[in-house]
C-alpha cells in the first residue's frame, strides 16, 4: 500500500514538474469554457444547467486524455525506468494502479477547475445542483474508462505517437458505439452487434448522469470497463515489459 | 558458507537466438563477483532475470533464499538492483528520486530522510542534492542510480557497469565502496574492464554467448596466461570459433 501510494505521488507530482500539467489544464478549460458558451449556446438556451457542458467534454476527453497516457508507460520503456520500477518491491498491480490512479486525480483535478462555470450558473439562475454534481461523476468516470484504456495501450508499445492514436482510436469506438449512425447500421445488417455495441457505449451511459440520475448499473459499468482494462494494462506491462 | 544468490540453470531464449544458456552459480556472503564477458554475451540479461524483471524460458533464481519468480517482491526487498544505464527520472531531483525510491521500499518520516542522506553521503551526492537528475553529468548519473540500489541496505547487490562513464576518480571511489559493503554483502558486478577484476574481484565469472566459459578466483584467473586481456580473449573468442559452425 506505502509501496502505490508513494508511486502514486511521484506520477502527480511528475505532471506538474513538466509543462505537461500546465498544457493540458489550459487547453481543456479554454476549450471546454468556449464549447460550452459558443457551440452549447449556454445564454441562448435560457436554461440554467451545465448541459452543453458535460455533452462537450467527453469528446474533448477523447483527445486530450490519451495525451496524459501515451507517455505513462510508454516513457517508462523508453528511459529504461521500468527496469528500476518493477525491480522495487512493488507487486505489479500496484505499480500498474498507482499510476492509474495519479492520472486519473489529475483529471479530477483538470475538471475540479472548471468550477467557474457552476458559480456562472448559479448566479445566473437557480440550477439543480445535483444535477450538475451527477453531471461531473459522469465525466469524472469517463475519464477514468479513457485512462484504463490508453494506459492499456501505452504499456504495448515504446513509441508515444502509436500510444496516442491507438488510445484515441480504441476510445472513440467506445465513445461512437451507442450514436444512432453505428448502431442503425449494425441493427439493419446485424442486430445483436447493435444491442452489444448499445451496451458498451461509454456516451449512452453518460446520458443518464448528465441528466441527473447516477444508476448503479452505469457505475458497475464503468467499474468492470476500468477494471478490464486495468487488467489488460497488468498482462502488457507484465508480456512486454523487457521487449 | 551463506549463500544469498543462489542461480539454476537459467536458460533465456529469444524466438530461436538463446541469450543465456544454462547458467548456474551461487554467490555468499562477503564475494563480490565479477561478470564478465564482451558486449552481446548475456550479462545484462542474466542480470535482469535475477532482479525479477525478465522472465526466464528455463532454470530459476533465489534471492535469499525467496525466488525470484514466485516470491519477487520479498526476494527484491534484499536486492539492491543497478539497471544497465542507471534509469532515472530525469525531471525529479536526487534527493527526490531516491526518496521516491526509499518510500516504494516503505521507508518513512524520518528513516526516509536518514537512508536517502546516508545513501548520498557515500556516493558522495550531496553538492547535487537539489539538481534534476537531467541536469547531471553521466558520472553523476550513475552515482544516483548506484545510491539507490545502496540505500536500503540489501543484502544482494547486483550492479550492471556500475563504473561505466566514470572518470578515474570516481571509478576509484566506486570501487572503494564496493570494497567497504562486501564483508556483509554478496555482489555481483557486470562489466568489461578488466583491471576492476583484480581490483575489487575475489571471482570471476567470464560468459561468452550465454554460457559460462570460467568461474574461478581473480587470481586463478589472471594466472591462465601472460595478462588478463590475453585470457578474457582466449576464452571468450576460442569459445566462439567452437559455437560456429564449420564454413
Amino acid at each position: 500500500m506505502t509501496a502505490m501510494l508513494a508511486i502514486f505521488r511521484r506520477e502527480l507530482a511528475a505532471y506538474f514538474a513538466t509543462p505537461v500539467a500546465v498544457v493540458f489544464i489550459v487547453i481543456f478549460l479554454v476549450m471546454s469554457g468556449t464549447l460550452t458558451f459558443t457551440l452549447g449556446g449556454f445564454f441562448a438556451r435560457g436554461t440554467a444547467d451545465l448541459q452543453p457542458f458535460f455533452s462537450f467534454v467527453p469528446w474533448l476527453f477523447l483527445f486530450l486524455v490519451p495525451a496524459i497516457t501515451m507517455r505513462l508507460w510508454a516513457e517508462e520503456r523508453r528511459l529504461g525506468t521500468i527496469e528500476l520500477l518493477l525491480t522495487l518491491p512493488v507487486a505489479q498491480w500496484q505499480a500498474v494502479l498507482g499510476k492509474f490512479l495519479a492520472a486519473w486525480a489529475f483529471c479530477a483535478i483538470a475538471l475540479a477547475l472548471t468550477f467557474p462555470l457552476v458559480i456562472t450558473v448559479n448566479v445566473l439562475g437557480n440550477p439543480d445542483n445535483g444535477v450538475i454534481a451527477a453531471g461531473y461523476l459522469g465525466c469524472l468516470l469517463v475519464a477514468g474508462a479513457y485512462l484504463a484504456v490508453g494506459s492499456a495501450v501505452s504499456a504495448l508499445t515504446r513509441n508515444q505517437v502509436i500510444a496516442f492514436v491507438l488510445a484515441v482510436a480504441v476510445c472513440f469506438l467506445f465513445a461512437a458505439a451507442g450514436s444512432p449512425i453505428v448502431t442503425e447500421f449494425l441493427s439493419l445488417r446485424v442486430p445483436m452487434l447493435a444491442e452489444i455495441a448499445r451496451g458498451l457505449s461509454i456516451s449512452d451511459r453518460l446520458g443518464g448522469f448528465s441528466r441527473g440520475v447516477v444508476g448503479l448499473r452505469d457505475i458497475v459499468f464503468f467499474a468492470a470497463f476500468i477494471g478490464f482494462w486495468l487488467f489488460a494494462n497488468g498482462v502488457a506491462v507484465d508480456h512486454r515489459k523487457a521487449d | 558458507m551463506d549463500v544469498l544468490i543462489e542461480i539454476e540453470r537459467l536458460t533465456k531464449r529469444f524466438g530461436s537466438f538463446t541469450a543465456v544458456d544454462d547458467v548456474s552459480f551461487t554467490v555468499a556472503r562477503g564475494e563480490v563477483v565479477g561478470f564478465l564477458g564482451p558486449n552481446g554475451a548475456g550479462k545484462s540479461t542474466t542480470m535482469r532475470m535475477v532482479a525479477g524483471f525478465m522472465q526466464p524460458t528455463a532454470g530459476t533464481a533465489r534471492i535469499c533464499g525467496h525466488d525470484v519468480q514466485d516470491a519477487a517482491v520479498a526476494a527484491r526487498r534484499h536486492l539492491g538492483f543497478l539497471p544497465e544505464g542507471a534509469p532515472t527520472y530525469p525531471e525529479m531531483t536526487v534527493e527526490g528520486f531516491l526518496s521516491f525510491c526509499a518510500a516504494v521500499r516503505g521507508f518513512s518520516g524520518s528513516d526516509r530522510r536518514q537512508v536517502v542522506h546516508d545513501a548520498m553521503t557515500v556516493t558522495a551526492l550531496e553538492d547535487v542534492r537539489l539538481q534534476p537528475v537531467e541536469t547531471l553529468s553521466k558520472g553523476f548519473k550513475r552515482r544516483v542510480g548506484l545510491a539507490q540500489a545502496l540505500l536500503h541496505d540489501p543484502a544482494v547487490l547486483v550492479l550492471d557497469e556500475p563504473t561505466d562513464g566514470l572518470d578515474p576518480n570516481q571509478k576509484h571511489d566506486v570501487r572503494r565502496l564496493i570494497e567497504m559493503l562486501s564483508p556483509k554483502k554478496a555482489i555481483v558486478i557486470s562489466t568489461h574492464i578488466l583491471e576492476e577484476v583484480g581490483a575489487i574481484c575475489s571471482r570471476a565469472i567470464v560468459i561468452s554467448h550465454g554460457k559460462v566459459v570460467a568461474d574461478e578466483s581473480a587470481a586463478a584467473l589472471a594466472a591462465r596466461g601472460p595478462s588478463l586481456d590475453q585470457v578474457f580473449r582466449d576464452l571468450t573468442v576460442a569459445h566462439a570459433a567452437d559455437m560456429e559452425p564449420a564454413a
